[in-house]
């Protein structure tokens, strides 16, 4: 034996045995998985990038296009709903309205969406190189953030054209239910990436639960015209209005009114919107971690189900 | 000092569940028969191997033999359903060159991220980047995006990632075989490289040849199971008795198809090797002749027949070869029991053991009857190396 070789093995015979793959149990697993993810941090980066670079290679205005799809839309609600439909009579600002909902809702159902199938577009990876798993959805994640950071950057660059702003410690309720949003989608787009790979199903099942969920959160109607129009039918503060607060989706968009959209100070809001924030982040930490384990599950199986 | 293990398969077992259906609506019409739709299939059963640091194991077998599928539950892509497989220290799996790479993206823009999804670091990947570019050869390409690469160019550069990762135990699957001549040679070097630092290598081929060349040890896997373990040598020994046998079946079913019988309409009874003297079935000197001696029984006379002999080594290269149609000599036609004797000249052979083989071939060229090992002899004198071909040799400086 050569002397590389000979210290070669001397280095091994000095490390323990591990298994190979994914630590089993799934209590237990917890701690391996994160220590995994953590020493591949680079990798996640280099997928980031790969993401982003590759998104719109070969097109001549290349980035430009991020922006393009959430500006349609936004002036696509702003014509019919804020001028044909007339909700910018009670809804002031209504542009900056549309767009701080937007925002959010990007940000949360392009990490569902991308993340669903981001396990199946890497199937070539999955199946010949093992890497903690996570990396796919998680990889998607970076990348929706790198959009958001754009779309929120011209969010910002409007309230100060308009003159309104955002100061202070408004910016605090933004950061909640940024936090909020964000463990959320990756709590589910971990869940649905994985249960996606056993049932094929799974991506249109959450195409249509997106477009039910973008309607069920007021990112284009107003908190108050919930509460009314609540109250005409004689629910108000009923198990309807409790529902329709269960969702995280609604107190992230409502956090984010609540900072960006300064011309609606006064405009009513539900009781306790930080704290409602908060036990949602707590319920999104926690499901973050349970949707983990259940991706750990499910992800031994992964290679040869694809 | 012994080498520490560094690969421990523990009983493994692989069972995959071939399911007919994937969508939601036939699950939920076939739910509760569900396990008719199912079917079991063990692509390993209670496997157990031990590979310690600095072997390189070939992993051989017939096609769906499972020797993916080790290398698989190995590299950790596939969960084992019973037992475990333990490690120590790096791994890196070669188990398709390129994986990862993305079409769009530029050569260097790829090799970060290869090179990362193999393990690499960027520091390392930035200290490594010009030698791999180099170990290419495709530097003016390295800026184009890969989807307008040749596939020889491609592979090159995915080889050029690959062999650059710094594992300890590193996983190759049927990716040697690729580029041209002087890039496999490249290759070959350097997988001697990595043998020479310490680096435990376990291979999975079909080119048999490798395994003699590069191997410690192979190990033999049939429908799952482990049929032989040990030196390349022995295994291959074992598995072209195999591949033998089973090409021996398929012929007499093809036999039994056409003709209705699985006899041959002529075959060998008895094939023995002889010293040149005609003594029987002693050591050969080095340099000596020989003769072969074939016995064979005909069902149907056989006309016009052609009778082949070759020379091999116990792992099946072969060193020698003629045929009576080469020789340019007629057999006469083959009815009831012959005798025939082939006498070799002088042999120049290294030392070592040896097979026969013979071959006995019908007028129009389609066989007859084949023996892989007819006999074996050994030739006794001085050994220098494991090549064939001796010569005395003598060496001093001009």
């Amino acid at each position: 034996m050569t002397d590389h070789a000979t210290a070669r093995a001397a280095a091994l015979e000095a490390q323990p045995m591990r298994l190979a793959g994914p630590r089993p149990g799934f209590l237990r697993g917890t701690l391996g998985s994160v220590r995994d993810i953590a020493a591949h941090r680079e990798l996640l980066g280099s997928l980031v990038r790969r993401e982003l670079k590759s998104r719109y290679k070969d097109s001549t205005l290349g980035f430009v296009w991020t922006l393009v799809r959430p500006l349609a839309m936004l002036l696509i609600y702003w014509v019919v709903l804020g001028k044909f439909l007339e909700a910018e009579r009670s809804i002031p600002s209504f542009a900056i309205f549309v767009y701080c909902g937007l925002t959010a809702w990007t940000l949360f159902s392009e990490i569902v969406n991308a993340g669903t199938s981001s396990i199946i577009a890497n199937a070539g990876l999955v199946k010949k190189v093992y890497l903690p798993r996570e990396v796919f959805p998680l990889s998607v994640v970076g990348s929706s953030l790198v959009n958001f950071a754009v779309q929120l950057a011209i969010l910002v660059v409007a309230t100060a054209v308009v003159g309104q702003f955002p100061t202070g410690p408004r910016w605090w309720t933004a950061l909640l239910a940024f936090a909020v949003l964000l463990v959320h989608a990756t709590a589910l787009a971990l869940l649905l990436s994985a249960l996606n790979v056993y049932l094929r199903d799974v991506q249109y099942l959450v195409d249509v639960g997106l477009l039910i969920f973008f309607w069920a959160s007021p990112i284009v109607y107003s908190w108050q015209l919930v509460t009314t129009g609540l109250d005409s039918i004689g629910l108000s503060g009923g198990w309807l209005e409790r529902l329709y607060l269960l969702n995280p989706v609604t107190l992230v968009v409502l956090g984010f009114h609540e900072t960006f959209w300064v011309a609606g100070d006064g405009k009513p809001v539900p009781d306790g919107l930080h704290e409602r924030l908060g036990v949602a982040l707590v319920v999104g930490v926690v499901a973050l971690w349970l949707c983990q384990r259940t991706f750990a599950r499910l992800q031994s199986n992964f290679a040869q189900e694809l | 000092m012994t080498a520490p293990t560094v690969i421990r398969v523990e009983g493994v077992s692989k069972r995959f569940v071939i399911r007919k259906e994937k969508s939601l609506k036939e699950r939920i019409v076939n739910f509760g028969r569900s396990n008719l739709h199912k079917e079991d299939f063990w692509a390993l059963r209670d496997v157990s191997l031990d590979i310690t640091s600095g072997t390189t194991v070939g992993l051989i077998g017939p096609n769906g033999s499972g020797k993916s599928t080790l290398l698989k539950t190995v590299g950790g892509i596939l969960q084992p359903t019973e037992g475990q497989v333990l490690l120590r220290g790096r791994l890196a799996a070669l188990l398709e060159l390129g994986a990862g790479f993305h079409p769009d993206l530029t050569g260097r823009e790829n090799v970060y991220l290869n090179a990362s999804i193999l393990g690499l670091s960027r520091v390392e990947i930035d200290r490594h980047f010009d030698a791999i570019v180099d170990f290419s050869g495709i530097e003016q390409f390295i800026d184009t995006q890969v989807k307008f690469y040749s596939s020889g160019m491609y592979v090159r550069l995915a080889f050029a990632v690959a062999v650059h990762v710094d594992p300890d135990i590193l996983l190759v699957d049927e990716v040697l075989a690729v580029g041209d001549e002087p890039f496999q040679r490249k290759c070959l070097e350097r997988i001697r490289n990595f043998q020479a630092e310490g680096r435990t290598i376990v291979l999975v081929t079909h080119s048999l040849d490798q395994v003699a060349d590069f191997c410690d040890r192979a190990v033999v896997l049939e429908s799952g199971a482990v049929v032989a373990d040990g030196t390349p040598r022995e295994a291959l020994t074992a598995l072209r008795k195999d591949f033998e046998a089973e090409r021996q079946q398929q012929l007499a079913r093809a036999r039994a198809a056409e003709h209705g019988t699985t006899r041959p309409d002529a075959e060998f009874i008895g094939v023995s090797a002889h010293r040149p003297d005609g003594t029987y079935d002693v050591p050969l000197r080095q340099g000596d002749g020989m003769r072969i001696r074939m016995t064979t029984r005909a069902a149907v006379p056989v006309h016009d027949p052609e009778i082949e002999v070759s020379l091999t080594t116990p792992v099946g290269t072969t060193v020698y070869r003629a045929s009576t149609r080469t020789l340019g000599v007629t057999v006469p036609t083959l009815t009831g029991e012959q005798q025939f004797e082939v006498a070799l000249g002088a042999l120049p052979l290294n030392a070592g053991d040896y097979v026969v083989r013979t071959e006995l071939r019908s007028s129009d060229g389609s066989e007859l009857h084949t023996l892989p090992i007819a006999a074996k002899f050994t030739v006794e004198g001085e050994y220098l190396s494991p090549a064939p071909l001796y010569a005395t040799t003598s060496f001093e400086v001009l």
